[in-house]
């Protein structure tokens, strides 16, 4: 990918994040992500109705790489189904951690595929993933 | 100065993350590794020459403290480091002397050693956990503290410099106001003892603790000096060989005297040798001369500072070599990833103090900190770093 292409995918996503900012709404599930290799700390929440992600939004503080992945993220999975973000995700963590992955599913995902080149940033890009997981596990 | 003593001071590598560690002398490294290469043995009972050799060493590093500190050398415990001694009066000596209601003043600016485990306590025996407000520059003063005191206060327990705005707390003011009320008076010393003359008696300090590490030292020892009597009637928290003068089927038992009943099992000897090591070359330089040399670096930095806007730093006031800081519109960590582009080594985040953000409308900071062998070069390279902030995301993404 182009670098500068990469850089600004990022750049716009850190700076003008998708669904930053949570709502009250008890038909959420809630997560709380602290990094361990980061000071990121973010709170997510997200709504499944009819075996679809219907909406999922974050706040908190963090670095640009965990924010604009987060971003991009939920601007990935709003309106998939459960199945299909599990898939999604899978191949993401996959890409982050050099293994097998599709990278035609990835989108915009795809600007983290160089991410393991700074091992101490992977946890970073690894956060939505890892919190939309969460999610999904205490929704079963 | 004395930069040619640190094999990682490489022309072009700037070292401000003191307060988390700091960089080892050629000296204390050779000094282990004589102990590994020359006379490895375990201490006491040992009888032969390596082993002589190494006891004296070993049992000699409490003296090198007393003296560093001023206490009586038989009132200095080997731990793994400050968190381990802090934890030991906690759970040592204040589980079994506080009741219920009884209350401990802290403050927000303290580091999670100094909080969690007296939160664990007051969790297993109900004693009250009171913060000391601090001011507008998020310093604690004596005068905040004076007032918070009760009759049902029993501790003061807090760091002679807090390791995120360094400020130096005025402990034998403290100290003696401690004695007269008859308050325990706990000194986390992690942040002061590497960098300043700490007087244990003088101060009246009640217990004392700091890490090896932050003083030149190796990791995985520290102190925990003790007045005389409260030691005598601390509990060990671990038990086993070293620390037991007999015990019996009949569950009889009896532990050795102080302070090697608080010492169970084999030490971390190497670290200790390389602790006293390291002290006795902070010594050489001069305590005083330590905290001159960190108090012009931060005043030349904060002179430096002035020409950037867009810099908030938190601390302008306190004599330390501590300067927290943030860049405008950018959150701490990318800063501290950007420094790191320029060869400059920071820490970002909230420094083990949790409870700070109550206190600061930041979370977290990039904190700048300074010891002896920085230069007023290295402040230079920072800035000039500064200079490029406007690129920072085309140099960190
Ligand atoms: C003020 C203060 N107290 C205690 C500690 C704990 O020291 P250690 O991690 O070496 O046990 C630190 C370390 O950062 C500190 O800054």
């Amino acid at each position: 990918m182009d670098e500068n292409l990469r850089r600004e995918i990022i750049l716009d996503n850190y700076q003008d994040p998708m669904n930053r900012g949570l709502i009250e709404d008890s038909s959420y599930v809630r997560e709380r992500m602290n990094s361990e290799s980061c000071i990121d700390d973010l709170d997510f929440m997200m709504k499944i109705e009819d075996g679809k992600i219907q909406d999922i939004r974050f706040d908190g503080e963090a670095c640009a790489i965990s924010t604009s992945a987060t971003s991009i993220m939920i601007r990935k999975l709003m309106g998939l189904t459960v199945e299909e973000a599990r898939k999604i995700l899978e191949n993401y963590q996959n890409m982050i951690y050099e293994k097998e992955y599709d990278s035609e599913l990835l989108g915009e995902l795809n600007v983290y595929d160089t991410i393991h080149k700074q091992p101490n940033r992977m946890n970073c890009a690894l956060l939505p993933s890892v919190a939309v997981k969460k999610m999904l596990e205490k929704l079963k | 100065m004395n930069r040619e003593d640190f094999p990682m001071l490489q022309e072009g590598f700037v070292f401000f993350d003191n307060g988390a560690t700091t960089l080892k002398p050629k000296c204390v490294v050779d000094a282990m590794k004589r102990y590994y290469e020359e006379h490895t043995s375990n201490i006491h009972r040992g009888d032969y020459d390596a082993a002589v050799k190494t006891n004296a060493l070993y049992d000699g590093v409490r003296k090198i403290v007393s003296q560093f500190v001023n206490c009586d050398p038989n009132c200095v415990i080997y731990t793994s480091g400050a968190t381990h001694s802090l934890n030991m009066v906690v759970f040592g000596y204040m589980r079994k002397h506080l009741k219920k209601g009884d209350e401990v003043l802290l403050n927000k600016a303290e580091h999670a050693s100094n909080i969690l485990p007296w939160i664990k306590l007051q969790e297993e025996i109900g004693i009250v956990l009171k913060y000391v407000p601090l001011d507008e520059n998020y310093e604690c003063s004596f005068e905040s503290i004076e007032k918070c005191v009760t009759d049902k206060t029993k501790v003061i327990s807090l760091a002679q410099v807090t390791n995120v705005i360094g400020d130096v707390r005025d402990v034998t003011r403290i100290g003696k106001f401690c004695r007269e009320h008859h308050i325990l008076f706990n000194v986390d010393g992690a942040q002061s003892v590497p960098h300043m003359k700490v007087d244990f008696e003088n101060s009246d300090m009640d217990f004392l603790s700091f890490s090896g590490h932050k003083m030149c030292g190796p990791t995985g020892v520290g102190v925990l000096i003790g007045r005389r009597e409260l030691l005598e009637e601390m509990e060990p928290l671990c038990y086993g060989g070293g620390m037991n003068a007999f015990f019996e089927e009949d569950n009889s038992y009896e532990l050795k005297e102080i302070p090697v009943r608080f010492e169970a099992g084999t030490p971390p000897i190497a670290e200790v040798i390389g602790l006293g090591e390291a002290i006795t070359y902070l010594m050489n330089i001069g305590m005083e001369r330590i905290h001159e040399q960190e108090v012009s670096l931060k005043k030349y930095l904060l002179e430096k500072l002035k020409e950037f806007d867009d810099i908030t730093v938190y601390n302008q006031n306190p004599n330390s070599g501590i300067v927290s800081l943030n860049l405008e519109g950018v959150f701490a960590q990318d800063f501290s990833i950007f420094l790191n582009h320029f060869h400059i080594a920071v820490r970002a985040g909230n420094h083990c103090a949790k409870l700070l953000k109550d206190e600061m409308d930041v979370k977290n900071t990039v904190r700048i900190s300074m010891y002896f062998y920085n230069t007023f070069e290295d402040i230079d390279q920072f800035i000039d770093a500064l200079r490029h902030r406007s690129e920072i995301f085309q140099i960190i993404l």
